[in-house]
């Protein structure tokens, strides 16, 4: 029973961090239908900038929570700008493959500057290195951290884009953009902030994930981005908090079958779920079916 | 057109198709194609047959598939567990076959249930069923696991390439010109219209899937055939990746565009041997100045029909005037 418990706090942990990119994906997807494979390399670039943050400026954590949200926050906005923008009218695949080479190119230009290696993030003192034990269960600080600063983002996020001017344009965009765009909403304003908001979650899923493995490496976003992306269809792709229920889901379900079966089919076992929800209910736990017309 | 003439003119075809592989059969006797090219032009004609699959599906029938490594890998390992144990040409031509009809029937399981999905929801499904297969040779014993296979024997030269690229283009534009063939492009073109004019869309794609499958496992029969090793992550996401990138760079639709774009990134990519630090941020930049200055990919939906290119292209592959 305490195992059990201790599998889902840690499943929890690591569904945050799913979560947090699944967000990403699921907004941006939902206002241009566009699989953003750079995404999962934003989350890389997030882990990056916390990691010279907390070596070379010596930063704490928040500074370089906030400093890392802040530069993927421009680099997701730039990304959008300069690849996927000329490409608003073009086929999907098309955007679709920018979308991988933008993906590439962000993980062999990372791999050119900083080395393909391995690096460490500092070892963490203080506070955050405390760990609760209770009977055989350990809870770290790391952990409740992360779900912390994951229930303030997505509480955040949820305030942006129920309450304020900004985020009625994104969901109105990405109802219908041609509409929104009659109404006087500026749709390339709105796609631009709804990249940089994933972004900014994608940067702060990085450093998060930096703080709890240690260890980072330029293709670290690939797998993660993959599986976030199972969590948001999964959740129902578009849908806010179908990402979060997603990608807890999936961090949890991962946790499981490394804990009680084998660590080696914990990948297969998400891809299974994927395919098994792809094919009962194609719109995802939250989505509703959508009949084609012609 | 006068019966003689269309006689001559297939004939032709063959003589060219005979042609080519004679004289690269020759250079390769002469050595004048060394080792290294040879390795290139083994990589090309795989990747031919790659992308000419993969454009059946995605391209004529518009089924988006990001899982087309995962066929290709069950094509290579069946190939190399059969070589391994019988070292001959009848093991190798055995293991071939059964490659790819175990490609095909994973496939045709595969494309049952999933090809009811569209759009990207397809293409997530086809490259988690990739990587589950990717998985699965990673943790069985006969593949050896994340080690690999090694040591196979090589039975795949110049003649076996030729006629199995050959074999695949053929196939593929034959099917494409027959009434199932058309009845793919339908699909392609409006799916609701298609099934309104009494084309079971979903046998059309399956079958679309299946041949395609079949063709991939070829593909990776030569593969585990020619490169003496085989291990899982060779046969991950970024090989469908690569195979997509091929497709649609040459343009979807177009089968000469997906023969021309796999010796046009071969080329580049022995180009870019020289520089191994950049070589993927130069491809990866060149793939985002191609896809935002010319979307359609080099021949949109166009067959080559240039004198050009060698008679190979010219001649399977007779421009389809109007049509579509």
């Amino acid at each position: 029973m305490e195992q059990l418990i201790q599998q889902i706090i840690n499943g929890i942990s690591l569904g945050s961090i799913y979560a947090l990119i699944a967000l990403g994906y699921t907004m941006v997807y939902g206002i241009i239908k566009l699989i953003n494979f750079a995404h999962g390399d934003i989350y890389m670039l997030g882990a990056y900038i916390g990691y010279f943050c907390m070596t070379t400026l010596k930063l704490g954590f928040l500074p370089s929570l906030i400093a890392a949200m802040l530069i993927c926050t421009l680099i997701g906005m730039a990304v959008e700008k300069i690849a996927y923008k000329p490409l608003r009218n073009a086929t999907r695949i098309a955007v679709l493959i920018t979308a991988i080479g933008v993906s590439l190119f962000i993980e062999y230009g990372t791999m050119f500057f900083v080395g393909a290696g391995v690096r460490t993030y500092p070892e963490i003192t203080g506070l955050l290195a405390k760990r609760f034990q209770f009977g055989s269960m350990v809870v770290s600080m790391q952990q409740i951290m992360i779900v912390a600063t994951t229930i303030v983002l997505m509480t955040i996020l949820q305030i942006i884009v129920r309450k304020t001017r900004i985020g009625k344009a994104m969901r109105a965009v990405s109802l219908d953009k041609d509409a929104a765009q009659l109404m006087g909403i500026n749709v390339n304003t709105t796609i631009s902030f709804t990249f940089a908001l994933g972004s900014a979650l994608a940067g702060a899923a990085g450093i998060l994930v930096g703080v709890y493995y240690n260890s980072i490496n330029p293709l670290m976003g690939v797998m993660p981005g993959l599986k976030a992306f199972v969590a948001a269809v999964l959740g129902g792709i578009g849908i806010i908090p179908g990402a979060m229920i997603g990608g807890y889901l999936i961090g949890i379900v991962e946790v499981f079958v490394s804990g009680y079966g084998s660590s080696m089919y914990r990948e297969a076992v998400v891809f299974a779920i994927l395919i098994l929800i792809l094919i009962v209910k194609p719109a995802g736990i939250l989505g509703k079916n959508i009949r084609e017309k012609v | 057109m006068v019966k003689g003439l269309k006689e001559l003119l297939s004939l032709r075809k063959w003589f060219l198709l005979l042609f080519t592989f004679v004289i690269v059969q020759f250079l390769v006797q002469i050595n004048v194609i060394n080792d290294y090219l040879q390795a290139t032009i083994a990589t090309i004609c795989i990747n031919i047959i790659l992308a000419v699959s993969l454009n059946l599906i995605t391209g004529f029938t518009g089924q988006f598939s990001l899982g087309h490594a995962g066929f290709m890998s069950i094509g290579a390992y069946t190939c190399a567990i059969i070589l391994l144990r019988v070292p001959s040409t009848g093991g190798f031509l055995a293991g071939l076959l059964s490659g790819a009809v175990l490609a095909a029937l994973v496939g045709f399981l595969v494309g049952l249930p999933t090809l009811r999905l569209r759009g990207d929801y397809l293409a997530i499904a086809t490259l988690g069923m990739s990587e589950i297969i990717r998985i699965i040779f990673l943790n069985l014993e006969i593949t050896n696991g994340a080690a690999g296979l090694s040591g196979i024997p090589r039975f795949t030269n110049w003649f076996y390439l030729f006629v199995f690229m050959a074999g695949t283009i053929l196939l593929i534009s034959n099917f494409l010109r027959s009434s199932h063939g058309r009845a793919c492009i339908s699909v392609r073109e409006d799916e609701i219209a298609a099934e309104a004019m009494g084309i079971n869309a979903t046998r059309y794609k399956v079958t679309a899937f299946t041949i395609g499958a079949f063709c991939a496992g070829i593909a990776g029969a030569l593969y585990a055939g020619y490169f003496y090793f085989l291990k899982p992550s060779t046969f991950g996401f970024l090989k469908s990746i690569d195979i997509l990138v091929i497709v649609v760079l040459g343009g979807m639709g177009s089968l000469s565009g997906s023969v021309l774009a796999a010796i046009l990134l071969a080329l580049i990519s022995t180009f870019l041997q020289d520089f191994p630090d950049l070589r993927m941020v130069l491809y990866s930049l060149m793939l985002i100045i191609i896809m935002i200055f010319r979307p359609q990919g080099l021949m949109g939906s166009k067959e080559l029909s240039l004198k050009m290119l060698t008679g190979l292209g010219r001649n399977l592959l007779p421009s389809r005037k109007g049509g579509e």
